[in-house]
């Protein structure tokens, strides 16, 4: 097998691109621009780590199935889990975008950082709607016989019919999640590509 | 059985909650106090020093 | 040499300045820490909350008047879903979004008959019963004017319905079979048989609740309950949470449109409010290529709170 061979290959395209674009000392980097030096900067780990404990809570949850917690203390409390980590997750969502719509932080060639976030948003208030509808309690009544309408007048509760419990948890433990965690680590890797952003060059301040 | 007990919460909210009236705005204090503590935390991270930054020179 | 012009908005100046020492994997550990202990504290603290779902059962033993004008509005089609439209029925065109119909368009995909699903076949479902078995003879005997005509009839009494001795009573006469059936499956209803029969309409496993949730939803009871619980549309509701738990804060934006002209008045609200909500979103989307609005930042100048060692250095 001649050189030029391997190199036309697709796999080792595919990974000189990847290496290219993310070696491994930008993919896992020990230092950062000495700009980086605010409390702002800590919500976007703080809403990465609130996914993860969504996650593990919601990974408890399913093991012994979407009934358990309505009859098992534990199961109620590992749901409280869920439920905090949720609003935890979204808490610290926000107060991130914040932080990066006031930093401007799409500049230098990261809109596409901007928009996977944006989408990432939607995605999750989507899961956690899923999640609502998917209590098996009065809750979950109401809000879907409230929501329904709101769908139903665009069209779209011809096929997404909140309605139906068992549609509802598979969009929220398997459709929405994995949504959200592929757009998360998007997200994250274009974060890592990009670097963070610089400050707005200032004429009287010292930016140089 | 003991262990199972203290897994209830200690101050459930199960009781109906309240809300605020504003014109137009009809919020639960739960609702509230949570985009009060939003707010107050995106303004804290902007004013608090963030600790380190002698280090950083010191080590650059 | 590039002389394209630097655009303060969208371009970054290059970082020429000092870096600094960043522990990517000690920060994540204990951004993890923290938040978990946290949750924990919280979880701990209020736990989180688990109304009982009602049934038709507590419905109907609640209130059999409620239930049975419920079931005869389900038969004279003066139901929310009987009068509905897609994707349930064509009984209404739907909502509009000027001159798109998205509603209408997307047709009848979850067909819903409140007379046959929520009267007829699960009364079917009931076993010996002789006076069931003729009442639902002479019913599935009649032309459709003739049921129009009993139900109408009987309609016509059913402000004075009163419920004694375990029966629905109305005044009213040339009514057919309509009160035995709405007197069976009432006590059908309180038996609990009913919230089985609307689910198992399809076989024996089902996950999709459509069909009683649509039933309970046409009556008062749900709605009295979560009025109680400040969750109706008018009360911003869809943000509210049951107890005093906090709940979908984020839907603040969504709900609010609903509460003020021209979407409160209007009969198209939700399809509109919808839109509002894509469009919006299509902007924040997209912020990043929206002259004036992705000039903000620099203009309120909060960049330089966040970065003011930065400046200062």
């Amino acid at each position: 097998m001649s050189t030029t061979e391997i190199e036309r290959q697709w796999t080792t395209r595919l990974r000189k691109r990847a290496a290219g674009k993310l070696p491994p000392e930008k993919l896992l980097p020990d230092t950062q621009p000495a700009y980086v030096s605010s409390w702002i900067y800590v919500f976007g780990v703080t809403t990465l780590a609130a996914l993860s404990l969504v996650i593990l809570t919601g990974f408890i949850l399913s093991i012994r199935g979407p009934q358990w917690w309505h009859s098992s203390s534990i199961g109620h409390f590992v749901n409280s889990m869920h439920l905090w980590s949720v609003e935890i997750f979204f808490f610290a969502m926000i107060v991130h975008l914040w932080g990066k719509f006031f930093m401007a932080a799409w500049r230098g060639g990261r809109t596409a950082t901007w928009m996977t976030g944006v989408v990432t948003f939607l995605a999750s208030v989507g899961a956690a709607f899923t999640g609502y509808v998917s209590q098996t309690n009065f809750d979950s009544q109401w809000i879907s016989t409230q929501a329904k309408d709101g769908i139903n007048a665009t069209g779209a509760g011809s096929i997404f019919n909140v309605l139906n419990l068992g549609q509802m948890l598979m969009w929220h433990i398997v459709l929405l999640p994995l949504a959200a965690v592929l757009l998360t680590a998007v997200h994250v890797l274009l974060v890592r590509i990009k670097g963070v952003v610089p400050p707005f060059e200032e004429k009287t301040g010292a930016t140089k | 059985m003991a262990f199972l007990w203290s897994l209830a919460a200690f101050i459930p909210l199960d009781n109906y909650g309240h809300y605020i009236h504003w014109g137009v705005i009809n919020i639960s204090v739960a609702n509230f106090i949570v985009v009060v503590l939003m707010i107050m935390t995106f303004v804290a991270a902007l004013l608090l020093p963030f600790p380190g930054r002698n280090r950083r020179k010191g080590n650059q | 040499m590039s002389t394209k012009p630097f655009r303060p908005d969208v371009d970054a100046p290059e970082y020429k300045g000092k870096y600094a020492p960043y522990d990517i994997i000690r920060e994540g550990t204990i951004a993890v820490i923290v938040v978990g202990l946290l949750v924990v504290l919280l979880a701990t603290l209020f736990g989180s909350p688990d109304e009982r779902a009602i049934t038709i059962k507590t419905w109907s033993n609640a209130n059999p008047i409620d239930f049975a004008t419920t079931a005869l509005g389900e038969m004279n089609g003066s139901t929310i879903t009987a009068q509905y439209g897609g994707p349930y029925n064509t009984a209404a065109p739907g909502q509009n979004l000027g001159p798109l119909k998205l509603a209408q368009w997307a047709g009848v995909t979850i067909p819903v008959n409140t007379v046959r699903d929520f009267v007829i076949n699960p009364l079917s479902s009931v076993p010996n019963d002789p006076d069931l078995k003729l009442a639902l003879a002479q019913w599935k005997g009649a032309n459709s004017a003739q049921q129009t005509s009993w139900v109408s009839n009987y309609s016509k009494g059913a402000a004075k319905m009163t419920w004694s001795h375990g029966l629905i009573n109305v005044p009213a006469t040339n009514v057919g079979p309509v009160p035995t059936i709405i007197n069976k499956l009432t006590q059908m209803a309180r038996s609990g048989a009913l919230d089985q029969a609307l689910v198992t309409g399809s076989g024996f496993y089902t996950t999709n609740y459509t069909k009683p949730l649509l039933f309970v939803a046409d009556g008062t009871y749900l709605a009295n309950l979560a009025q109680k619980q400040h969750l109706l549309g008018s009360q911003w509701g869809m943000m509210n949470e049951t107890g005093s738990y906090p709940g979908q804060a984020w839907l603040w934006l969504y709900t609010f449109w609903y509460q003020v002209t021209p979407f409160s008045t209007s009969s198209n609200a939700d399809v509109q409010v919808s839109a509002l909500m894509g469009l919006l979103s299509l902007l924040l989307l997209l912020l990043p290529l929206i002259p004036g609005l992705r000039s903000i930042p620099r203009k309120v100048k909060v960049y330089r709170l966040i970065w003011r060692e930065h400046y200062s250095a």
